[in-house]
C-alpha cells in the first residue's frame, strides 16, 4: 500500500531538487521559472496528499487556487521576461544587478 | 443662579476682550465705558449674591458648568463654589476694581496705553474672580496663573523702562517658584485624595493625613505637612512671604492704580484665601500652621523696619503692604483663619485707598514719587489729605478704624495661641504696631505736613486731583473707617463663614477670644487699655518727633546707627544674595547644561550619533545588497534550512 | 500492490524528470523534462484518487504553461553556445544544501512519523464517490468567493501580461476604421464650376 510518507518523501525529494535548481541556475531565467513550477508541483504533492489521507476536499480545493496563481504568476512573470529580453538583448541571471546598493 | 455667577466673572472678560481687541475704534471713552460698566455689573450682581447668601439664607452653590477633560478618571472641571468666603471675596475684588477703573480715568489720563490698560485691569478682575469663585484645584491654579500673568503686563506696563522691565521678569520668576511648590502640592492632593474637587478633597483629608512619604528608608514626612506647606511655597510666591517678598517692592514700576489692585488689594491675597480656603488640610498639620506662623511674623516684623527708610512714597506702602500680609499670613499660622480673612477685606480697603491717595500725590507731584521732595500739600490737596489720614488711621490701628478691629482682634488671637513660634510671632506682631504706626506716619507728616520741599514750578501747578481720582477715594475711605463696626462681630465671633472655613475645637483662638467680646463699642473701649492702641500711639508720637518736629533727630539717629541703616537700605540683602548668588548658579548650571547636555550628549550623541550610526550600518548593509536574484534566493534558502534546523533540534 | 509498484515507477521517472529539468544546458530540453514531470504527477494524483486536478494538471499545465513555455523560450533569441558553459564552481554547496533539506523533510517525515500519522493509509472511498463532484460541491458553495477572486486574479494576470508585453511598431501602416467611416462627401471631392469651354 502507499502510505502517507511515501507520497511526502517524494515531495521532500522534488523540492529539494527544485531548491537547488534555483541556486545552481545563473544563466537563465526561464529555467527559474521553472524551477519555482517544480516547487508548486511539490507543495501540490502535499496538499493532495493530505487531502486524501485525511478525507478532507479542502485541500484539493487548495490546489485548485494553486494552480490559478502559478499560471497567473507564469504568465506575468514571462511577459516581464519578454520586457527584459526586449530591454537588454540578454536573461542572464547574472546580467540583472540593478538593485545593487 | 448659575447664570449669574457666571455673568460675574465673564463681564469683565467681555469687556476686556472688547477694549483690548477694539480699542482703537472705540476710542478712549469707549475703552473705559465699556470696562467699567463690566465691572459695574459684576460688583452688582456680586453685592447680591451676597446678599442672598447672607441674608436671605440661601444655601452656598458648589457645582461644575463646564467639564474642560476627563483624564484617568480625573475630572478638570470649570465650575463654582460660592460660599460665604468667596462671597465676601467677590465683593471686595469687584468693589476695589470698580473703584480703581473709575480713578484710572484720571490717573491715565494722558497716557498713549489708556485702552490697553483698561483692558488688562479688566482681564485681572476676571482672573481673580475665576481664582476665588473655583471649586476645584485646576481652576484655582488657571486663575492664579492668570492674575500673575496680567501682573507681569501690568509691571512692565511702561515697556519701555528699563527698570520696569525687570521689575516684571523679577516678579514673574519669584513667583515660579512659588508656583513650583503650589504644582507640587496640587500633585500631592491629587495623589492622595485622587481628585481635583474641593469638595472630595476637604471629605478625603484624613486619607493624606493618613498618608506618609518615604524619602528615604530613615526619613519618613507626613504627606500632610508635605501637601500644606507645598501649597504654602505657591502662597508665599503670591502673597509675597519672605523670602518670596522681593518681587512686590519692586512692582511699584507699574502705574500707581495696579499697584492699589493687584499689589495691595487682590491678587497678593491670593495665598491667604488660598490657605484659608484649604483650612480643612491646614488644620491638620501642626508643623504646617507652625511654618505659616513663623514665616509670617518674619515678614510682618523685619518687611515693616524697611518702610522706615524708604523714601519713595509707593514702596513705603508696598512695604506696609507686606508688612500687613506678615499679619495676615500669622492669623492663618494660628488658626484664626476668619481674623485673616477680615484683616484681608478691612486691608484691600484701606491700603487701596492709600495707594490711590498716594497716586493722587504723584500726580500733583508731576510723577515725582520721592517724599524728599513733598511736604506740606495739605492746604492743596485737602481731600487726598482727610482721605489719606483716614487710610493711615485704618492701617495704624486707631480705634475704631476698620484696621483697629480686624488687626487687634488678630494680636488678640496670636496671644491666645499656644502653638510653636506664637511667642516670636505675639512679640513681632505687637512691636509691629510700633513700626506700622511708625512709617505710616512717617510717610504722612513727610507727605503732607511740614516744609514745602519741591521746586517752584511744580509747586505753581499744585492742584487737587479731578472727581475721577477722588471720588473713589472718598468711597474707599467710608469702608475704611466704619467697616469694623459692622462686621466685627459676625465674620469674627459670629459663625459667618460657617462652613467654609473649618477650624478644630482645640486650634480655636478666635473662640476664647470671642468669649470677651460684647459688642463693637466694648471691644473698642477694652483696647484702649490694651498694649497695642499704646503702641502705635507711641509710634505716631515718635514719628512726629522725628519727622515733624525736629528732623535733625532723624538725620542723627541715622548716623548713630550707621550699620542698621546699611541693612535696611540694603533690604537685609536678600536682592544681593539673588542676583549674586541664585542668579550666578542657575546662570552656571543652565550654562553646563547647555554645553554638556544639550550639546554634547544631544545634539553630538542622540541626534547626530544616531545620524551616523544609520549611515554606517548603512554602509556595512549595502554589501549585502548585491543586487544578483541568486544571492537573495540563497538567503530565503539559508532561512528555509535553518528554520528546517530548528524543527529539527525542537523536536 | 500493483499501484504501489506504478507508483514507484512513476516517481522514479518523476525524480530524473526534475533532475534533468535543473541540469539540462538548453532550455527547451528543460521545458520539455519539464512537461514530462507534469505527466508522471498527473499518474501518481490520478493513483491518489484525485483524477480532477490530475487531468486539470494535464490540461492547464501540460496545455497552456508549458506550451507558454516553450513559446517563449523558442521566441527569444538566446545565445545557446553561451547557455552552454556548464555548471558553475559552486554546485558542491547547492547539492549539499539540497541535500540537508531533504535530510531534514524526511527526518521530519519518515524518522519523526508526524506524531505517527505519516504511516497512514488512505481511507476507503464510498462505492459511487466521485471526486470531480466532491471538489464541485465544495468550490461552487463553500469556496464560491474565493472561486470568483480566483477568477479576477485571472483576469488582472492576463491584462497585466498584455500590457507589459503590447508594444506598438512605429511606422506601421493600419486603418483607421473610425476615421474612414466618418469621413463626409465634401472631404473627398471638389465640386468645381467652370464654363465647359473657353469663349473666344
Amino acid at each position: 500500500m502507499i502510505t502517507l510518507n511515501y507520497v511526502l518523501t517524494l515531495s521532500a525529494i522534488l523540492f529539494a531538487i527544485a531548491v537547488a535548481g534555483v541556486f545552481l541556475n545563473r544563466r537563465n531565467i526561464i529555467v527559474l521559472l521553472m524551477c519555482i513550477e517544480l516547487m508548486l508541483l511539490a507543495v501540490n504533492f502535499n496538499f493532495v496528499a493530505f487531502s486524501r489521507y485525511l478525507g478532507d476536499i479542502g485541500g484539493q480545493i487548495f490546489v485548485f487556487f494553486i494552480l490559478t496563481v502559478a499560471a497567473a504568476e507564469a504568465a506575468i512573470g514571462l511577459a516581464i521576461l519578454v520586457v527584459v529580453f526586449r530591454e537588454r538583448r540578454s536573461i542572464e541571471v547574472e546580467d540583472l544587478d540593478t538593485l545593487q546598493g | 443662579m448659575q447664570s449669574i455667577y457666571l455673568t460675574i466673572a465673564l463681564a469683565p472678560l467681555v469687556a476686556a476682550v472688547i477694549a483690548g481687541l477694539f480699542g482703537k475704534s472705540i476710542g478712549r471713552a469707549g475703552a473705559h465705558s465699556i470696562t467699567i460698566l463690566g465691572v459695574g455689573i459684576s460688583c452688582i450682581l456680586s453685592c447680591y449674591v451676597l446678599y442672598q447668601i447672607v441674608f436671605a439664607g440661601q444655601a452656598p452653590f458648589n457645582g461644575a458648568v463646564y467639564t474642560w477633560l476627563v483624564s484617568d478618571g480625573v475630572t478638570m472641571d470649570v465650575g463654582f463654589l460660592i460660599d460665604r468666603l468667596s462671597a465676601l471675596m467677590m465683593v471686595v475684588v469687584t468693589f476695589v476694581s470698580l473703584m480703581v477703573h473709575v480713578y484710572t480715568i484720571g490717573y491715565m489720563h494722558d497716557d498713549a496705553g489708556y485702552q490697553r490698560f483698561f483692558s488688562y485691569i479688566s482681564l485681572f478682575t476676571f482672573s481673580m474672580l475665576m481664582l476665588v469663585m473655583s471649586n476645584n484645584f485646576v481652576q484655582l491654579f488657571f486663575g492664579w496663573e492668570a492674575v500673575g500673568v496680567v501682573s507681569y503686563l501690568l509691571i512692565g506696563f511702561w515697556y519701555t523702562r528699563p527698570t520696569a522691565i525687570f521689575a516684571n521678569l523679577k516678579a514673574f520668576l519669584v513667583n515660579r517658584v512659588g508656583d513650583f511648590g503650589f504644582v507640587l502640592g496640587i500633585a500631592a492632593v491629587l495623589r492622595y485624595t485622587g481628585s481635583m474637587d474641593y469638595a472630595t478633597v476637604f471629605a478625603h483629608a484624613d486619607q493624606i493625613a493618613a498618608a506618609q512619604i518615604h524619602v528615604s528608608s530613615s526619613i519618613v514626612w507626613p504627606a500632610i505637612t508635605f501637601t500644606c506647606i507645598c501649597l504654602f511655597v505657591g502662597a508665599m510666591g503670591k502673597s509675597a512671604q519672605v523670602p518670596l517678598h522681593v518681587w512686590l517692592p519692586d512692582s511699584m514700576e507699574g502705574p500707581t492704580p495696579i499697584s492699589a489692585l493687584i499689589h495691595a488689594a487682590t491678587m497678593v491675597t491670593a495665598g491667604i484665601f488660598m490657605v484659608a480656603r484649604m483650612s480643612p488640610l491646614f488644620e491638620l498639620s501642626e508643623t504646617a500652621l507652625s511654618t505659616v506662623l513663623i514665616i509670617g511674623s518674619t515678614t510682618a516684623f523685619f518687611m515693616g523696619l524697611l518702610g522706615i527708610v524708604n523714601n519713595d512714597i509707593k514702596r513705603v506702602v508696598a512695604y506696609s503692604t507686606l508688612s500687613q500680609l506678615g499679619y495676615m499670613t500669622v492669623a492663618l499660622g494660628v488658626s484664626a483663619y476668619s481674623a485673616g480673612i477680615f484683616h484681608l477685606m478691612t486691608h484691600a480697603f484701606f491700603k487701596a485707598l492709600l495707594f490711590l491717595a498716594a497716586g493722587s500725590v504723584i500726580m500733583a507731584m508731576h510723577h515725582e514719587q520721592d517724599m524728599r521732595k513733598m511736604g506740606g500739600l495739605k492746604k492743596y490737596m485737602p481731600i487726598t489729605y482727610w482721605t489719606c489720614l483716614v487710610g493711615s488711621l485704618a492701617l495704624i490701628g486707631f480705634p475704631g478704624s476698620s484696621g483697629f478691629f480686624s488687626k487687634d482682634a488678630l494680636i488678640d488671637a496670636v496671644h491666645e495661641s499656644h502653638r510653636t513660634g506664637s511667642g516670636y510671632a505675639y512679640f513681632c506682631v505687637l512691636t509691629g504696631v510700633f513700626i506700622t504706626a511708625l512709617y505710616t506716619f512717617r510717610m504722612f507728616f513727610m507727605t503732607f505736613e511740614g516744609k514745602e520741599r519741591m521746586d517752584h514750578h511744580t509747586q505753581e501747578h499744585l492742584h487737587e486731583s479731578p472727581w475721577v481720582v477722588t471720588v473713589p477715594l472718598i468711597l474707599l475711605a467710608i469702608p475704611s473707617a466704619l467697616i469694623g463696626w459692622f462686621a466685627v462681630k459676625p465674620v469674627l465671633f459670629g459663625d459667618y463663614f460657617g462652613g467654609a472655613i473649618h477650624v478644630l475645637p482645640a486650634n480655636d483662638v478666635l473662640g476664647r477670644v470671642g468669649e470677651e467680646f460684647h459688642g463693637s463699642g466694648a471691644f473698642v473701649w477694652s483696647a484702649l487699655t490694651a498694649l497695642p492702641v499704646w503702641f502705635a500711639a507711641l509710634g505716631v508720637f515718635t514719628a512726629w518727633v522725628f519727622f515733624l518736629k525736629r528732623p535733625d533727630l532723624a538725620d542723627s539717629a541715622e548716623r548713630r546707627f550707621k550699620w542698621l541703616h546699611t541693612i535696611l537700605v540694603n533690604k537685609y540683602g536678600f536682592d544681593w544674595f539673588n542676583e549674586h548668588v541664585i542668579m550666578v548658579a542657575a546662570r552656571a548650571l543652565g550654562g553646563g547644561l547647555w554645553r554638556f547636555g544639550d550639546q554634547i550628549v544631544i545634539d553630538e550623541g542622540l541626534v547626530n550619533g544616531s545620524a551616523r550610526t544609520v549611515g554606517w550600518l548603512g554602509s556595512v548593509m549595502r554589501y549585502a545588497q548585491s543586487g544578483y536574484l541568486y544571492h537573495y534566493a540563497f538567503a530565503m534558502i539559508l532561512g528555509l534550512a535553518s528554520f528546517l534546523l530548528w524543527i529539527l533540534w525542537r523536536t | 500492490m500493483f499501484p504501489t509498484i506504478l507508483f514507484f515507477t512513476f516517481a522514479a521517472t518523476l525524480i530524473a524528470a526534475a533532475l534533468g529539468v535543473i541540469l539540462a544546458r538548453n532550455p527547451v530540453y528543460s521545458a520539455l523534462l519539464l512537461v514530462l514531470c507534469f505527466f508522471n504527477s498527473a499518474v501518481i494524483w490520478l493513483l491518489l484518487d484525485a483524477e480532477f486536478l490530475g487531468i486539470v494538471l494535464v490540461l492547464v499545465y501540460v496545455g497552456a504553461v508549458m506550451v507558454l513555455f516553450l513559446f517563449v523560450v523558442m521566441m527569444l533569441d538566446i545565445n545557446l553556445a553561451e547557455l552552454r558553459k556548464g555548471l558553475a564552481s559552486y554546485w558542491p554547496l547547492a547539492v549539499a544544501i539540497a541535500g540537508f533539506v531533504v535530510f531534514a523533510m524526511i527526518n521530519i517525515i519518515v524518522v519523526k512519523h508526524l506524531g505517527g500519522m505519516s504511516m497512514r493509509t488512505a481511507p476507503a472511498l464510498a462505492a459511487n464517490y466521485s471526486n470531480t463532484r466532491e471538489l464541485g460541491t465544495a468550490l461552487f458553495t463553500r469556496y464560491a468567493y474565493p472561486a470568483q477572486i480566483a477568477a479576477v486574479i485571472l483576469l488582472v494576470a492576463s491584462v497585466a501580461a498584455i500590457v507589459l508585453t503590447l508594444r506598438r511598431r512605429t511606422g506601421g501602416k493600419p486603418q483607421n476604421i473610425a476615421q474612414q467611416v466618418a469621413v463626409r462627401a465634401k472631404d473627398r471631392v471638389r465640386i468645381v464650376k467652370m464654363a465647359s469651354e473657353k469663349r473666344p
